[in-house]
């Protein structure tokens, strides 16, 4: 699997990404500017964290609009695998490639932690390297990652087994169900909130991060 | 919109009738409006150092390491595999008081592009927070604006914020002090400056377009405020860290080229001081044409062209060769860029508008002329040195160690931090509370920084000389006591009004003790920035000589955290005499804010400190705390917080009472926690160091000699309470 991490302006955590992607992979992977179009031979799309645009309109709403969001429609349709952290989850979104929306924390405030995910399904491509039911620790640092959808989506997603990870220690910022992050139908996309990426070596805290890259790059 | 030009006019400017005659004599003749408003922002305290150059010249600025020290945008210092840290420490304390989240947000804007301005990519914030007090109904909103303005543009330009301080004291009632510091990293053959060169090389204006706001910013840093700085809004910038962030990008995409000639960001007195400086430093003539300014607004005037403080703007000279290559990475980014003017070789700036000459003036006597004050002093009177055996123990040792962790000078800071993006870059080694010092690895190397910014305010307001010791003597300690090798220091000075003799006095006192300082621990200062004036009302702060210091660690991997792990044996580095004078215990437990503060011997703080260096290095110290606020009861407490494990201690030496010894702010003491204190103190003795066995960790208790005993769970509880229970509810 070739991963290509798409960088729009104002995306800060790439470094983060492409670090821990190329640990797993072996490779640097390729960055794509947000007006590139060109996708050939990239398998895996990542979307990393930051403030798409300055996310002065809606979290990643400016980015949904970009032009090489036309070619990251076209690579879901084909049933390409696409990833996206943080700012990444709320640009699928936007762009209707994955159900619900990011709301502000319901703090009102930025929330940096560490938190516990629990693993929903460990069948997928991103996930197999963990097991079902159990929690791993990543980071949180963002202010609007409230998970919202409606009853019935809510009721379908979980229906229909799409809930990748869940907050496990405390749902701090409000979502749904504490919904952390979530598969497209076909689970080939997720998005999810807090970040693998930053902790995937022992010396930032623990590497509990890794085996959701190192099942992308064993896939 | 243009006034005429005189007495009146410049006094309303901020120059004196002095300094505006100096300014008639550098000119033959009136200047124009357009020229005293450059005259007065490069003139103003703010930007010329007028009360504190004769002073700030004491420090001790060199040492093998040092590349660059005062003068350039940041200070540079080698840190080794090829590369330089880049670093400095800014305040933004008047905007910070007027509009809290601007004021904040713009103050690590602006410290930021003093730092990648020179070529570094920044890796680090920090900042060091003095509030008022917490019943004040002011402060509340102070510090929520405070900590959301640099939440909002740290974490969005996506620089993690790793560590600083925060301090609550009533002095600060109507002047909090917002100190930003930010590390950047560069390749040491690509170090930029500021010097421009040759004759026709185009200046280029690059980043946000420019507007009406901030005008006159640095003059108004450069008074007091009064019942009526509510007034002064309007020159407060507005900060955009998107566009700060593309900046950024583009400008290192820029430096990884040779295009460059010479680069200065827009900081305070905008367009004015960064040509004037550029142009001055290299000893060349400068020329501008406004007109080619992006502009935000329509109609506005040379003088607002050259005065406005518009934010995330760049100046740079060229080599005319590459300048469509330059054009084209910008535009990239989406950012503007124009070509604004050219190098002369007249020695002068000339500043050109709608056909007009708006301005034009020798740039040698504008900057060598600058006013120089050597100010009267008044030395501050010594105070008594307290004998513990007349200050009554009220509350025995539990109660009083949780009155001070639940005090606001040592609550947790968690509900701060906990907004501040501390990861991102993922190379966070050591977060906010997890070590003396933060920690940040290099990227794909082992090598990894050590980070702190100290100033204890209450011991520089009793005796500013020890005070300005003990600042940096603390700041050599916190890098220390996670392993890190100190290499120099950035200072941040908060003053009240040097026109006030008993504050120069301050001044210059804190300045004898911080370079002695320096001296003995080969700690020089290699950058930093000096406000005064923070006073409301006539009244002023306690004296804040804040330090940013960066350390060196060549393998991350080897930083200690203070948190404790179970099974070890605590041991107190250092003597204790058990000094009270100027504690925090005094002041929490019997209201108290008197005596000398602790005095820092510079030889013992060396001995003891290279001493605990050796041993984390070897791997025998597995977590080390400095003794600072609080004293050894309040540090160990912090040492089991962190990580949960509790410690039983030993009773106290009988010749010092207990609430002296558990209590006292004695300096350059570090707790350690080691497998085998036998052994420690063995070495500890052969190498001329005090040390005694205080306890053993393990367990979720903390067991004191008295008999007493607190959960680690409750003390973690109370410590976490003061914040949220202030800022997260209606209550004022």
């Amino acid at each position: 699997m070739k991963p290509g991490i798409v960088v729009f302006p104002g995306i800060n955590r790439e470094r983060d990404m492409a670090f821990a992607l190329e640990q797993s992979f072996g490779e640097k992977p390729r960055m794509i500017w947000h007006k590139e179009t060109d996708l050939s031979g990239i398998d895996l799309v990542v979307i990393p964290g930051g403030f798409s645009f300055g996310d002065y309109l809606r979290c990643g709403a400016m980015a949904a609009r970009s032009p090489v969001m036309a070619s990251i429609h076209a690579h879901a349709a084909r049933g390409g695998y696409i990833l996206g952290v943080c700012n990444g989850f709320q640009i699928l979104t936007e762009a209707g490639l994955l159900p619900g929306a990011l709301l502000k924390n319901a703090s009102l405030r930025f929330l940096s932690m560490d938190c516990q995910l629990r693993v929903e399904r460990a069948d997928t491509v991103f996930t197999r390297q963990y097991r079902e039911g159990q929690t791993f620790r990543a980071v949180m640092a963002h202010g609007d990652g409230n998970y919202f959808a409606d009853d019935a989506t809510l009721d379908r997603i979980e229906g229909e087994n799409l809930v990748a990870f869940r907050y496990a220690d405390e749902n701090r910022n409000g979502s749904a169900r504490d919904i952390a992050g979530v598969f497209s139908e076909n689970r080939r996309i997720l998005g999810m909130m807090p970040h693998p990426e930053d902790l995937v070596d022992p010396l930032m805290g623990c590497a509990d991060g890794k085996p959701l890259f190192d099942a992308l790059a064993a896939a | 919109m243009e006034r005429d030009v005189n007495q009146a006019l410049a006094r309303e400017f901020g120059l004196n009738a002095e300094e505006y005659q100096r300014v008639l004599d550098i000119m033959g003749r009136t200047p124009s409006f357009t020229e005293l408003g450059v005259f007065s922002v490069m003139w103003s305290e703010h930007c010329s150092y007028k009360s504190s150059r004769v002073w700030l010249k004491q420090l001790p600025t060199k040492a093998p390491w040092v590349i660059h020290g005062p003068g350039e945008n940041a200070g540079v210092v080698a840190i080794g595999d090829g590369l330089a840290a880049i670093f400095k420490m800014e305040s933004h304390n008047h905007p910070s008081f007027i509009e809290p989240y601007q004021g904040a947000a713009t103050g690590v804007g602006g410290i930021l592009r003093d730092v990648f301005t020179m070529g570094a990519r920044p890796v680090a914030n920090l900042n060091a927070l003095r509030f008022g007090s917490p019943d004040n109904p002011r402060t509340k909103r102070v510090v929520d604006g405070v900590v959301r303005g640099i939440g909002g543009y740290g974490n969005c330009v996506g620089v993690p914020t790793v560590g600083g301080e925060i301090d609550f004291h009533p002095a600060y009632n109507g002047n909090p002090l917002v100190n930003a510091m930010t590390v950047g990293i560069a390749a040491m053959d690509k170090i930029f400056l500021s010097a421009a060169a040759g004759l026709g090389n185009p200046v280029i204006y690059v980043g946000s377009k420019t507007g009406r706001d901030g005008i006159h910013g640095a003059t108004m840093a450069s008074a007091e405020f009064d019942a009526n700085s509510e007034e002064k809004r309007p020159t407060v910038q507005v900060g955009d860290p998107f566009t700060e962030k593309l900046l950024i990008e583009a400008c290192l995409e820029l430096m990884a080229t040779d295009a460059i000639v010479a680069i200065q960001d827009m900081g305070a007195a905008g367009l004015t001081s960064s040509a004037v400086e550029m142009a001055g430093k290299g000893g060349v003539g400068i020329e501008l044409n406004l007109d080619n300014v992006p502009a935000r607004e329509t109609g506005m005037t040379a003088y607002e062209f050259m005065l406005s403080e518009s934010q995330e703007r760049m100046l740079m000279v060229l080599r005319p060769d590459r300048q469509d290559m330059a054009r084209a990475i910008f535009e990239k980014w989406d950012l503007d860029f124009s070509v604004i003017g050219q190098i002369t070789d007249t020695g002068r700036i000339v500043v050109k508008y709608q056909g007009e000459t708006k301005a034009d003036i020798p740039l040698a006597p504008l900057n060598d002329q600058a006013p120089l004050y050597t100010r009267p002093t008044v030395e501050t009177p010594k105070q008594e040195q307290l004998n513990a055996a007349r200050i009554e123990d009220r509350l025995g040792l539990t109660a009083a160690l949780r009155k001070l962790i639940a005090c606001p000078d040592l609550a947790s800071r968690a509900w701060v931090w906990d907004q501040y993006d501390s990861t991102v870059g993922g190379q966070t080694v050591k977060r906010p509370g997890a070590a003396d010092a933060a920690v940040v690895k290099l990227e794909g190397l082992k090598r990894g920084l050590a980070l702190t910014t100290d100033c204890t305010p209450r011991y520089c307001l009793a005796d500013p000389e020890e005070g300005g010791k003990q600042a940096v003597a603390e700041a050599w300690r916190n890098l220390t006591a996670v392993g890190a090798r100190p290499l120099a220091i950035t200072d941040n000075m908060n003053f009240g009004n040097p026109e006030k003799p008993e504050i120069m006095g301050q001044f210059a006192a804190a300045i004898r003790g911080m370079a002695a300082a320096c001296e003995a621990l080969d700690f020089p200062v290699v950058s930093g920035n000096v406000s005064l004036y923070n006073e409301t009302e006539g009244k002023g702060i306690l004296p804040t000589p804040v330090i940013g210091g960066l350390g060196v660690l060549d393998d991350a991997a080897q930083a200690v955290g203070i948190g404790l792990a179970p099974w070890l044996d605590v041991v107190l580095v250092g003597q204790t005499k058990g000094w009270l004078g100027q504690s925090l215990w005094l002041r929490e437990v019997n209201g108290r804010e008197d005596g000398a503060p602790p005095p820092v011997d510079l030889a013992v703080e060396r001995a003891n400190g290279d001493f605990v260096r050796a041993r984390i290095l070897s791997g025998e110290i597995r977590a080390c705390h400095d003794v600072s606020d609080g004293g050894i009861l309040v540090a160990i407490a912090e040492m089991a917080m962190a990580t949960g494990v509790g410690a039983r201690l030993s009773a106290h030496p009988r010749d010092i009472l207990g609430h002296a010894f558990w209590f006292g702010e004695d300096q350059s003491r570090y707790l350690v926690a080691v497998p085998d204190s036998a052994s420690f103190i063995r070495a500890a003795d052969a190498a001329g160091v005090p040390a005694m066995r205080l306890g053993t960790s393990g367990g979720g208790d903390l067991t004191l000699p008295d008999g007493g005993t607190i959960s680690v769970e409750s003390l973690r509880t109370e410590n976490a309470a003061f914040f949220p229970a202030w800022m997260d509810t209606n209550r004022s």
